[in-house]
């Protein structure tokens, strides 16, 4: 029996044992009208050899193609040791941390962890991981609301510069608290949100509780993270900072934003050795100030001593979780990352700041580089003057879609299609070209891209 | 040692990262950073040597017995992880095109059927990450449900008082308020409680079965009429469908909306905390409201439904598909344990808990609930050792450790003082259970006769009883850094 040890015999003795006739027995407390015979309907099961067959065929439906695509998840190495040491049983098989005796190598990687995210964020204080940046996003809003005692609003300025999903996340989680998402629009012509903008929401009767900075932004483009902070502590308001970390290591950090620093930083942590693997499992992180630190949601660890005085690791501050608090908990989060922090962990120590602002300014620079040569091809142009940062925008002279398309048969995923989402900037692709990228696979989509604008348009588009 | 203590100046894995440092001469000096981020500078062996050995300072279902009540700490089969990481599955971007996502797509469209067929609900989203944003998807459905056909007024979400933590805390997130509703010493809940409790303000109930207090609750079915005829819906926690997979199903019970636990019953992996996954299932009137994105197979080919499809939809919860990853390993357990293996878990899990339950009670231990079957956990209460030895559920969950078992849950749920919650799982053998409880009977003795040796524990692991009350006054959070 598949995963199930018992003999014949011990199953014998063990219902002698109980006093039961049957294992059938055991269920006699549920209504016997209510039970099913079975489950029919599920296919019968496979043994390994079988399983592994049908998902090698299933994995090879998928193409192998280059990646150009970003917009939230990006195609990074990943050294090998990252995913041999966290899929270790000792990693990958263990439960929450709660027995913290038995649980050391996990608080103290955890720690780690932490002490990472701090060092890249430039804020005091990090938790153990949330779900994904979207719903970390969120998390952060509602902390935001908690934190701010001098507002009463519940208003919070999101740029549309924001990752679209992550607004879109936010929205879901945040709807029944009543907060106020207020939408602040972007210069055209730059693709970032001016100060003026968020200044616009700001008339003298309302207060608002927070704000919500992306940088880079989904576009690629670089806000005035120093400006816009200052202004917001100017007003009371909170600022959270969305940032992709593996850009922070060359990008000035969240927690020197302005004169103070932003208060709340938030974002996904895949770029720092998670496979793309169709969305997740990613994490989300989130760091604070130090004064916040009793809003957080989620796990934290800490580090303590024993018994003799020696260091060890616990969860603590655990009175905001709702295992301790319930319905007064700063969150519903219980479950975290902790399989992918662990891989973040390590990846971090063996690339260090070094390898990781290596690997952020390859990203860079190969992006720079495509976005030229796409530039020259007629029909492509840069959307926005200004500099970006990993990511940029394309316009195109025909539908997106159609051309994301013909690439896609060219095994080469061009990059994500912003007309659904930013129908003002009409025939719109956002691309990236990270480290990843060779020189020749740049060419090769300038060429493909080259030949797909040089044939005569099929349809005519209105927009 | 931390890794940064580890730390050389100058020390790098350098062949991981790009030979040569890019110029950044295209952005303004202010927005980018000043000094380098303090992150530790090791050789790739240290890391490697570092974090093996932090490693063996876990218990894990790997290396031990892990009877932790209401986690369902099962073997996580490798054939999972293997298959769940070939390279086809890794390099996938989230945004692919539909047209290249088949063989992943054609995964998660027969996962969301299989579901489907196991809890008897009409249609399943995949889309949560854990237990906890499955419940907040349910009653955010609920919510939705409700606030649709005009019904405002619904503001309260009923919770028996034996629930996990997370039920009040989504009721809360959602809006809602929540309601305690009394448990009898049978582990069944009060009805009488619950029928003054129902009324036109009730949005739901929350209900784990069998729940936290390891009995099947045998009155599913008038609580079902009560909150149906009250306007209400019930929701399922599906924490515990170990139990009764293949037995009895959510759906035919009368619940309206459950999350299942694939990181429990489908015994995908806990991760040392996560990632887990919470799918939603519902009934044929809750469909329109379940969150994105949700496969759909139609001419032969998979597609994601949107927004468009579902105006109705409460929305998305992640920035893409949720744990993609963790949903491939229960999809493969699921295909491995077929119709005959799915229906073995929850006998064999049973076994194993009356099993043990009968043996702990031959021991002399006590029971918390004497006379009734147990599902897929029980529960020991040590209030006779704390009131005569002096020694507590801790002190007996610390000795554990040093005996090479992992405790059970212990002061969960509140109702039982000083108590065990064990869910030994379908997994283990004859000689692992009987060996634990010899543990558990051995430590008793101890407390007679050597009291400090079960007080003072654990004593042969890599630290003794930790300070949390130091942890919790004078924060140390990150290294380098004096929270205090």
């Amino acid at each position: 029996m598949p995963f199930i040890p018992h003999t014949e015999q011990e199953v014998a003795e063990m219902l002698q044992t109980i006093g039961a006739d049957s294992i059938d027995n055991l269920f006699e407390e549920i209504p016997s009208h209510l039970r099913v015979e079975g489950l029919p309907g599920i296919p019968a099961g496979l043994p390994e050899m079988d399983i592994s067959r049908l998902m090698h065929q299933r994995a090879a439906q998928h193409p192998q193609t280059v990646c150009f695509l970003g917009a939230g998840a990006y195609e990074h190495h990943i050294p090998a040791a990252v995913w041999e040491i966290t899929t270790r049983g000792e990693y990958y098989s263990a439960y929450t941390p709660y027995q913290a005796e038995a649980s050391q190598g996990t608080l103290q990687l955890t720690y780690e962890y932490q002490s990472m995210m701090t060092a890249l964020t430039g804020m005091d204080v990090s938790n153990a991981s949330l779900y994904d940046g979207a719903s970390a996003l969120a998390e952060a809003v509602l902390m935001a609301v908690r934190g701010n005692r001098k507002s009463k609003s519940r208003k919070i300025l999101i740029p549309k510069t924001v990752h679209p999903a992550y607004r879109k996340t936010t929205h879901t989680i945040v709807r029944g608290q009543h907060i106020e998402l207020c939408e602040v629009d972007y210069d055209r012509a730059t693709g970032t949100t001016g100060l003026d903008a968020f200044k616009a929401q700001l008339d003298s009767h309302a207060d608002i509780t927070a704000v919500v900075i992306q940088q880079p932004n989904f576009f690629g483009g670089l806000e005035a993270v120093d400006e816009i902070t200052d202004w917001a502590h100017d007003n009371n308001i909170l600022v959270i900072a969305v940032a992709n970390p593996l850009t922070l290591a060359v990008l000035k950090a969240p927690g020197e934003w302005g004169s103070v620093g932003a208060d709340i930083a938030c974002g996904d942590g895949q770029p720092l050795g998670a496979p793309l693997s169709s969305g997740g499992p990613y994490y989300g992180y989130m760091c604070c100030k130090q004064a916040l630190v009793r809003q957080m949601p989620g796990r934290i660890v800490g580090r303590t001593v024993d018994l003799d005085g020696k260091q060890g690791f616990v969860l603590t501050l655990q009175a905001r979780e709702q295992h301790i608090r319930r319905s007064k908990a700063t969150s519903n989060i219980c479950t975290n990352q902790g399989l992918v922090v662990t891989a973040s962990t390590i990846h971090m120590s063996i690339l260090g700041a070094d390898g990781l602002e290596k690997v952020a300014s390859s990203c860079h620079a190969n992006t720079v580089s495509l976005v030229n040569q796409l530039g020259r091809i007629e029909g492509v142009s840069s959307a926005f003057a200004g500099p970006c940062f990993h990511e940029a925008v394309l316009q195109l002279d025909r539908a997106a879609a159609d051309v994301l398309l013909a690439l896609a048969e060219k095994n080469i995923q061009g990059g994500y299609d912003l007309s659904e989402d930013y129908p003002e900037l009409g025939h719109a692709i956002l691309v990236c070209a990270t480290e990843m990228r060779t020189e020749e696979e740049i060419a090769a989509y300038a060429d493909a891209l080259q030949e797909i604008m040089a044939v005569t348009r099929l349809k005519e588009v209105t927009s | 040692m931390l890794i940064f203590e580890h730390s050389i100046a100058g020390r790098t894995g350098a062949p991981q990262a790009p030979k040569v440092k890019a110029a950044i001469d295209d952005i303004p000096a202010t927005l980018l950073r000043k000094n380098s981020a303090a992150l530790p500078e090791v050789s790739e062996m240290q890391a490697v040597r570092h974090y093996t050995r932090l490693s063996q300072k876990n218990f894990s279902i790997d290396t031990h017995f892990y009877p932790l009540g209401s986690c369902t700490m099962k073997y996580n089969p490798r054939a999972c992880n293997t298959l769940a990481m070939l390279p086809g599955f890794l390099s996938r971007h989230p945004m692919a095109p539909e047209k290249q996502s088949q063989g992943f797509m054609a995964c998660m469209h027969e996962l969301q059927s299989m579901l489907c067929e196991v809890t008897g609900m009409a249609a399943f989203s995949l889309a949560p990450m854990a237990g906890a944003q499955g419940e907040f998807a349910g009653i955010a459905m609920i919510e939705a449900y409700h606030k649709a056909r005009g019904d405002n007024e619904r503001k309260e979400i009923l919770i028996p008082d034996a629930a996990h933590g997370t039920n009040p805390a989504t009721a809360v997130m959602c809006g809602f308020s929540a309601r305690e509703i009394p448990t009898l010493k049978n582990g069944d809940v009060d009805l009488d409680a619950l029928k003054q409790a129902v009324g036109p303000q009730t949005a739901g109930l929350m209900l784990t079965n069998p729940s936290t207090l390891g009995v099947f609750e045998r009155q599913i079915e008038t609580i079902a009429k009560i909150i149906h005829e009250a306007g209400g819906l019930l929701y399922y926690d599906g924490a515990n469908l170990n139990a009764i997979l293949g037995k009895i199903r959510p759906g035919d019970m009368g619940f309206d909306v459950i999350h299942s636990n694939l990181h429990k019953t489908f015994s995908t992996p806990h991760g040392g905390g996560g990632p887990g996954s919470g799918a939603v299932g519902v009934a044929e009137r809750l469909i329109p409201y379940l969150p994105l994105p949700v496969v759909e197979h139609k001419d032969n080919s998979y597609r994601w439904l949107t927004e468009k499809d579902r105006p109705q939809s409460i929305g998305r919860l992640s920035a893409f598909m949720g744990n993609a990853g963790v949903l491939l390993r229960a999809y493969i357990y699921m295909r491995m344990l077929g119709r005959e293996g799915m229906v073995r878990v929850a006998e064999f899990a049973t076994l194993n808990a009356n099993y043990m339950m009968v043996e702990a009670k031959k021991r002399g231990f006590e029971l918390a609930i004497p006379d009734r079957r147990a599902s897929h956990e029980f529960i020991i209460t040590l209030k006779n050792e704390a009131r005569d030895l002096h020694v507590s559920a801790m002190d007996f969950a610390k000795r554990l450790l040093d005996l090479g078992y992992h405790a059970p849950t212990t002061y969960f749920p509140l109702l039982v003082p000083e108590c065990l919650l064990i869910e030994p799982t379908e997994t283990e053998a004859k000689e692992v259970l009987d060996g634990f409880l010899d543990a558990l009977a051995q430590i008793r003795e101890e407390a007679k006769t050597t009291p400090e040796l079960v007080t003072g524990a654990p004593h042969t692991l890599p630290v003794k009883r930790l300070d949390d009350v130091r942890a919790a006054r004078q924060l140390d959070l990150a290294w380098g850094s004096n929270n205090g």
